[in-house]
């Protein structure tokens, strides 16, 4: 899934956050090029 | 989807080309999951950021998708994720998702 490809991680502050989701494809070997936590109000 | 988040995707799309990024998603229910991945495969559907009309047809992913988690190794899965996987309708996100995601042009 994440051979050589870039990952966005689009977290979300009410569901799973942008950090614990980069966490998780760093550790499966993938490059996180951008991260947020977003919030829908 | 923020504003700034889609100008980001548009300039990472315009960088590595489409075919090179996959995105995962955190949203919390099936309806902000779509809409979500609705934004990244055909286009801002508010038509209020830069990637409205941009269909860009990313991969994208719930991090709760089974295509994810077999990914990820259990004890981080289980540090960075653990509860929400109860909390959260799994289920109807993926499906949501998926369906996006088979929508892509």
């Amino acid at each position: 899934m994440f051979e050589n490809k870039q990952v966005i991680v689009l977290g979300e502050r009410d569901g799973i956050a942008g950090p614990a989701i980069a966490a998780c494809v760093q550790s499966a070997g993938g490059h996180v090029a951008y991260t947020s936590t977003e919030c829908f109000v | 989807m923020d504003l700034s988040s889609q100008e980001t995707i548009k300039r990472l799309a315009d960088e590595h080309g489409s075919d090179q990024l996959v995105v995962i998603l955190g949203a919390p229910d099936a309806e902000s999951a779509e809409i979500a991945a609705e934004t990244v495969v055909l286009g801002d559907p508010t038509y209020a950021g830069a990637l409205a009309e941009a269909q860009l047809g990313l991969s994208v992913y719930h991090v709760l998708e089974e295509e994810f988690r077999s990914q990820v190794a259990d004890d981080v899965w289980e540090d960075q994720i653990g509860v929400m996987v109860d909390v959260l309708d799994a289920e109807e996100i993926s499906a949501a998702v998926k369906g996006m995601r088979d929508s892509k042009p």
